[in-house]
């Protein structure tokens, strides 16, 4: 899939053949730096970029739909039912002027022939099992009155209520603070194993990654540059940027000493260098880095776009 | 430090309450802090929402007033100096925040928003001005070009650079940072941790490090202290508070890390916090952590614990604090021998 956008000076590539596949049950962390494609790419799935400007091709293939060309009406029937998703910022998700409970039975309503009563309890029964004590006092309450931590169950609430297969979550803890990010997290995995939930799960947060998610997508600059088993990407990156940011952590290197950080920044939109996206910042480059890089099968289900990986043994979280 | 130096910052029993929404409620933001700051130092200060710990940054530069309690720098109460006087010595007390962004004028230049301070202070002469703020700005690594640019033009990380030459135009001797890093990409939070460090060696700057993110807190800092709604749990060495923390807020914080490290690395079960931190409006009785802590007895409901000395500059506010000092003495002393017959 390539998302590119319409812009002022032309047609703009804003992410490039991104492919990947989820499978039932698997959580995959889509990491990356601002501006590296990986909301936009959560966004897409459920065409939630402006059509007016957004150009999508490729296939967006869910069981069995492709999700890119499919029509609104079969896409209303997945979007929120079958695909979930939540965001960083409850308060811009939730309608102020609803109550909370009366938001997620809304959701249930629009999606099946469902009698009040009955997506009153299901509602109920979702805050309970997001964890909201007193969910008949909650029911009635509205977003405001509701803390930070609270509103996001109430978010995960709303997008699990109608037990999606694929629940994508862009940095839903990233406004939290981190005993309740802790919670949330938690929450994820358990809903997650016990749903057989497959879960996108979208962050800058290397360690949230670790926690929560069984497979690691790399993004940089609008591609994928590395694909592999969470644990496979901290120990052993194959790919020079992802190797760079696990060593960018400060826990990694000793007190006070001075952190490793990758010189340069992120190239902009339209001014992508040909070749390697990342070679202009990255340590190993050399003649050949400026021809186009395929996102090769290095083994063991894992790619990497980077022709040296073969060549190259990167420092990861262990070293 | 034998002899005792005059601590650069000292704080007494700091207390800031604010006025609620809610008609006849306060809020007690800080509700009894002290501690000190000596030359060169980085006191790193973690604290989730409610902590207080950007009202102490606040008032440590003088720009919220306390209700209670002294600030002192070098052992002086600014409250006893003329308004000149004071407008004088406050240069010495800078603040960093977190959003480059907001500091500076989307419609000045670079150079420009480098040499405001001086020219607000009205300090030398136009010329010398820019030539202060040239020096500052090749000091954190910019180049002579940038000062012609304006803001958008930068990037996240060169933008924080711009906001820390400013302040250096001051010649500050404390620094407050405040969630410094936290709005930039990961890749360049490294260099501009590096660039305090740097300055620190090469100028001498004591930094109080305000921050939510405790691996970047025990990376910088030499001592730590812990804050919980408005109050201090907790106060040691970087490495003890840590490595060995005494207070059950501490251990529950470091344990809610999420730590990038593949599961066979893993070590210790987390210890998961029930519920959410109360509102400083209407704290808990007795202890203030006590409605969260997996420890909590009676004692706790009726008694706020002493703020106390547990083992030597380590500090914890906990009725239980020496058993668990005991505890983590006990548990390191194992680790050690197994490290040894290994």
């Amino acid at each position: 899939m390539s998302i590119s956008f319409a812009m002022a000076g032309g047609r703009q590539e804003a992410t490039r053949d991104v492919t990947f596949s989820v499978s039932p049950g698997e959580r995959i962390g889509v990491v990356g730096e601002s501006g590296c494609g990986k909301t936009i790419t959560g966004l897409s799935l459920l065409r939630l970029l402006p059509e007016d400007v957004a150009h999508i091709s490729g296939r967006l293939d869910f069981m069995g739909v492709d999700l890119a060309t499919c029509g609104q009406e079969e896409l209303r029937g997945i979007r929120g039912r079958r695909i979930g998703m939540i965001f960083q910022e409850p308060m811009s998700a939730l309608d102020p002027v609803f109550t909370v409970g009366e938001q997620i039975a809304e959701g249930l309503r629009a999606h099946g022939n469902m009698s009040r009563a009955e997506a009153r309890d299901r509602a109920l029964e979702a805050l309970r099992s997001v964890g909201i004590a007193a969910p008949e006092k909650r029911y009635h309450a509205y977003p405001h009155q509701l803390s930070g931590g609270m509103r996001q169950r109430v978010m995960i609430a709303g997008a699990m209520v109608c037990n999606p297969q694929l629940l994508i979550a862009d940095e839903p803890t990233t406004a939290l603070d981190v005993t309740v990010q802790a919670q949330i997290l938690e929450l994820l995995r358990d809903l997650s194993d016990r749903g057989n939930m497959a879960l996108l799960f979208i962050t800058h947060d290397l360690g949230v990654v670790a926690e929560t998610c069984t497979r690691m997508l790399t993004m940089y600059a609008g591609e994928i540059v590395e694909d592999a088993d969470v644990d496979a990407a901290l120990e052993h990156p194959l790919h020079p940027y992802t190797s760079g940011l696990l060593r960018a952590l400060p826990r990694l290197s000793a007190r006070r000493s001075a952190l490793p950080s990758i010189p340069g920044r992120v190239p902009v939109l339209g001014q992508m260098p040909a070749g390697c996206r990342f070679r202009q910042r990255c340590p190993f480059a050399v003649d050949g880095c400026e021809r186009p890089q395929a996102l090769l099968d290095a083994g063991n289900g894992r790619r990497v776009r980077c022709w040296r990986f073969g060549d190259l043994a990167l420092p990861g979280v262990a070293a | 430090m034998n002899e005792a130096p005059t601590p650069t910052l000292s704080v007494r029993d700091l207390r800031i309450e604010f006025a609620a929404a809610e008609r006849g409620a306060t809020v007690k933001a800080v509700d009894g802090v002290s501690f000190d700051i000596f030359k060169g130092e980085t006191f790193g200060l973690i604290g989730e929402s409610g902590s207080g710990k950007t009202t102490i940054g606040r008032a440590v530069v003088h720009l919220v007033e306390p209700t209670a309690g002294v600030i002192l720098h070098d052992g002086v109460d600014p409250a006893t100096l003329s308004s000149r006087e004071f407008r004088a010595a406050r240069r010495a007390w800078q603040i960093v925040f977190q959003d480059p962004n907001a500091a500076l004028n989307p419609r000045s230049t670079i150079l420009t928003s480098v040499m405001e301070p001086l020219a607000v202070a009205g300090v030398g002469s136009a010329e010398e001005r820019r030539v202060a703020a040239v020096q500052a700005m090749a000091r954190v690594g910019l180049p002579d070009e940038i000062g012609a640019r304006y803001p958008h033009q930068l990037s996240g990380g060169q933008k924080q650079r711009v906001v820390i030459a400013r302040t250096l135009t001051m010649k500050p001797e404390l620094i407050v940072c405040d969630e410094v890093v936290a709005a930039l990409d990961m890749s360049i939070r490294g260099d501009v941790l590096n660039l305090f460090a740097e300055l620190q060696r090469e100028l001498g700057l004591t930094y109080l490090f305000i921050t939510h993110d405790l691996s970047v807190v025990s990376h910088i800092s030499d001592r730590i202290a812990v804050a919980y709604l408005g109050r201090l749990v907790e106060l040691g060495p970087a490495e003890a508070v840590t490595e060995a923390p005494i207070h059950p807020y501490t251990r529950a914080l470091l344990s809610a890390e999420p730590a990038p490290l593949p599961s066979h690395m893993r070590t210790g079960a987390r210890i998961l916090l029930e519920g959410e931190i109360p509102s400083p409006i209407n704290p808990p009785s007795g202890c203030y952590f006590r409605t969260r802590c997996g420890h909590a007895v009676d004692l706790c409901v009726h008694r706020a614990p002493d703020w106390r000395e547990i083992a030597r500059g380590h500090w914890a506010a906990c009725h239980f604090a020496e058993q668990f000092r005991d505890e983590e003495t006990a548990a390191s002393a194992e680790a050690g021998a197994k490290h040894q017959g290994g």
